[in-house]
């Protein structure tokens, strides 16, 4: 398990994850090179999986985003893997997650305008398969999403 | 908005997927040499193409077994109540991400917890007495899979 100073070391990797490995290793109180060494053996059990860099797609432009609910036939036996592998297919498609709720599958999709997605919508997901119901969120603003863990 | 060639977004690409990569180790990669890929990467930076950084990291090893999509609908919409609200939902630790959307909810968000009891307590005790919280809607998460977006790859 973890001790206290992964712990540590983790709390305030997550609250300034643009750190470079000295800034850290101070902000931590240790060396770069005892820093270095726990954020490797971090890695090396799977912890902390990467450092990736959030794309902000508006600057890419694309403007629009839309959260994709959608509840699947289930008396179809493939029907997730079948959705899932066809929303796999469309490059817009951000975020695939399965649910257990109301509905089966979230889609988080991006699209340049608002004529974009509602191409998007008719050719690629309207096409996709086993859907028996579909509703969207149009995302207005992201208020807080560093997805920070509260460890 | 930036202009982009190929190059451009196969670094976006790979700075997605690990943005500690150096320049060289990005140059020897794409076929550019150092200098060229830290003024490529500069650029995008500066551009704003990156948000920042974000730690991926297994929530299950760290001991948060559970994730729960809820989406909440406010009973009151005045502006001060909304205010009030956002303010206080960014608060809770436990609460990852909070968007502001528009359909059948006025926000949604992404909390994390323990197990199902601890979901419970925050349910209970951290987003059931926000002000203004109307109807709560919640979906656990089973399994998520991101994507690497429309970059051309």
């Amino acid at each position: 398990m973890l001790d206290d100073t992964d712990r540590r070391i983790l709390r305030q990797y997550q609250a300034a994850p643009e750190t470079g490995l000295q800034d850290l290793a101070d902000r931590c109180g240790m060396t770069a090179t005892t820093l270095g060494r726990r954020l490797d053996r971090l890695r090396a059990r799977g912890i902390l999986r990467a450092t990736r860099g959030v794309i902000d797609w508006q600057v890419l432009g694309y403007s629009v985003e839309v959260s994709l609910r959608v509840t699947l036939d289930k008396s179809v036996p493939r029907a997730f893997e079948d959705f899932v592998d066809a929303a796999r297919e469309v490059p817009e498609v951000l975020e695939i997650q399965t649910l257990l709720g109301q509905v089966d599958v979230r889609l988080s999709v991006i699209a340049r305008d608002l004529a974009h997605y509602q191409a998007l919508y008719r050719d690629r997901i309207l096409a996709l398969p086993h859907m028996t119901d579909i509703e969207a969120l149009m995302h207005v603003a992201r208020l807080k999403g560093d997805e920070t863990l509260p460890i | 908005m930036i202009d982009l060639d190929d190059t451009d977004r196969a670094l976006i690409r790979a700075l997605s997927e690990d943005a500690t990569l150096s320049a060289g180790a990005l140059g020897r990669r794409f076929g550019l040499s150092q200098p060229a890929a830290w003024r490529r990467v500069r650029r995008l930076r500066e551009a704003g193409v990156f948000r920042g950084h974000r730690l991926d990291l297994d929530a299950q090893a760290l001991g948060f077994g559970v994730t729960v999509f809820l989406g909440i609908r406010l009973a009151t919409k005045g502006r001060t109540s909304l205010g009030d609200f956002e303010r206080a939902v960014q608060a809770i630790p436990e609460v990852q991400t909070v968007e502001h959307v528009l359909g059948m909810y006025d926000y949604r968000l992404r909390v994390v917890a323990r197990d199902i009891p601890d979901f419970e307590r925050v349910l209970r005790r951290r987003i059931m007495t926000l002000p203004g919280v109307g109807s709560v809607d919640a979906n656990v998460l089973l399994s998520e899979e991101r994507r690497p977006g429309p970059l051309g790859a």
